[in-house]
């Protein structure tokens, strides 16, 4: 069976980045920026009902 | 109704089974709900690095059936092996969040070495079990891959009895000894995690040792009543 094509060009070599010793893939790259991102997002983002829980706590009700 | 027996039982599983009971009783081990700091996107990733895992294994396992060539020659095993790959993916972007996350909350606080110490052995264990699927695909890409990292191994004296080029050697560790070595270390990491309690916010441990250095044993007032205690149901 034939398989699809890949949807970009893979047919080169790898792009780096480089830094010293320090020797990375973009797509690697690429990965570590958005864990990044989601790491400050979680940390930054309300949570959906955390403001309606703490609200009924500090009031004495249970949720 | 008989009276309750005076004499302890010798059996082993009595034994286990009231040292199980003590060290998690069962409203600990599937509580009703969780204090309220854990309403934070940032608790999310553990149980998001679990779901990934249950994806990788079950994935996993239908490979295992069909045989490591099978994704080569068949649209149906591609598929599964990219919902495999994408798992791992998952896996480790979840756990790496997670792990962050719990570095910088110092979450070893309040007796919670071991959990902290599962989940780190966790992650380097984790490492293995993805370089040897990455070495098990039976492709060029393993073969690149395989023929780079021996090198390395070897610098370090580990190549002799770890050798990334015997391919039955690797598909074993891959798909039995360390998905076995990660699936155990999750299940004492939550199991621990469910003994010591979620690690609360700085703000609230500041609080409870203020509460603790004015408690009647010193000469303070009384403790909150439960109400207020941090432990507070969500």
């Amino acid at each position: 069976m034939s398989m699809a094509a890949a949807i970009v060009n893979l047919n080169h070599p790898a792009h780096t980045v480089d830094w010293g010793f320090i020797h990375l893939s973009v797509a690697n790259v690429v990965v570590i920026g958005l864990m990044f991102v989601v790491f400050f997002a979680a940390i930054l983002l309300p949570f959906p009902g955390a403001a309606e829980r703490a609200a009924a706590r500090r009031g004495g009700g249970a949720s | 109704m008989s009276a309750p027996p005076t004499n302890p039982s010798k059996s082993w599983t009595v034994k286990v089974r009231e040292k199980g009971v003590e060290a998690l009783p069962p409203e600990r081990l599937l509580p009703d709900g969780q204090p309220t700091y854990v309403a934070s996107w940032i608790y999310v990733f553990g149980v998001a690095s679990i779901a990934s895992l249950i994806v990788i294994i079950g994935s996993g396992c239908i490979l295992a059936l069909k045989g490591p060539a099978w994704w080569h020659f068949t649209g149906v095993g591609h598929f599964f092996n990219s919902i495999h790959m994408w798992s791992v993916e998952l896996f480790f972007f979840a756990m790496v969040v997670h792990l962050w996350g719990k570095y910088w909350m110092a979450s070893w606080r309040g007796g919670r070495g071991r959990v902290w110490v599962t989940g780190a052995i966790t992650f380097l264990v984790a490492v293995p079990a993805a370089l040897t699927g990455y070495v098990s695909q039976q492709n060029f890409d393993a073969q690149w891959i395989s023929t780079q990292a021996k090198d390395g191994l070897n610098s370090v004296g580990v190549g002799a009895f770890f050798n990334v080029t015997n391919f039955g050697q690797m598909y074993s560790y891959h798909i039995l000894l360390l998905p076995i070595a990660v699936v155990g270390l999750v299940s004492a990491h939550v199991l621990l995690v469910r003994r010591n309690g979620v690690v609360p916010p700085f703000e609230i441990d500041t609080k409870k040792a203020a509460i603790a250095a004015t408690s009647p044993d010193r000469g303070g007032p009384p403790p909150p009543p439960p109400s207020t205690a941090t432990g507070a149901q969500s």
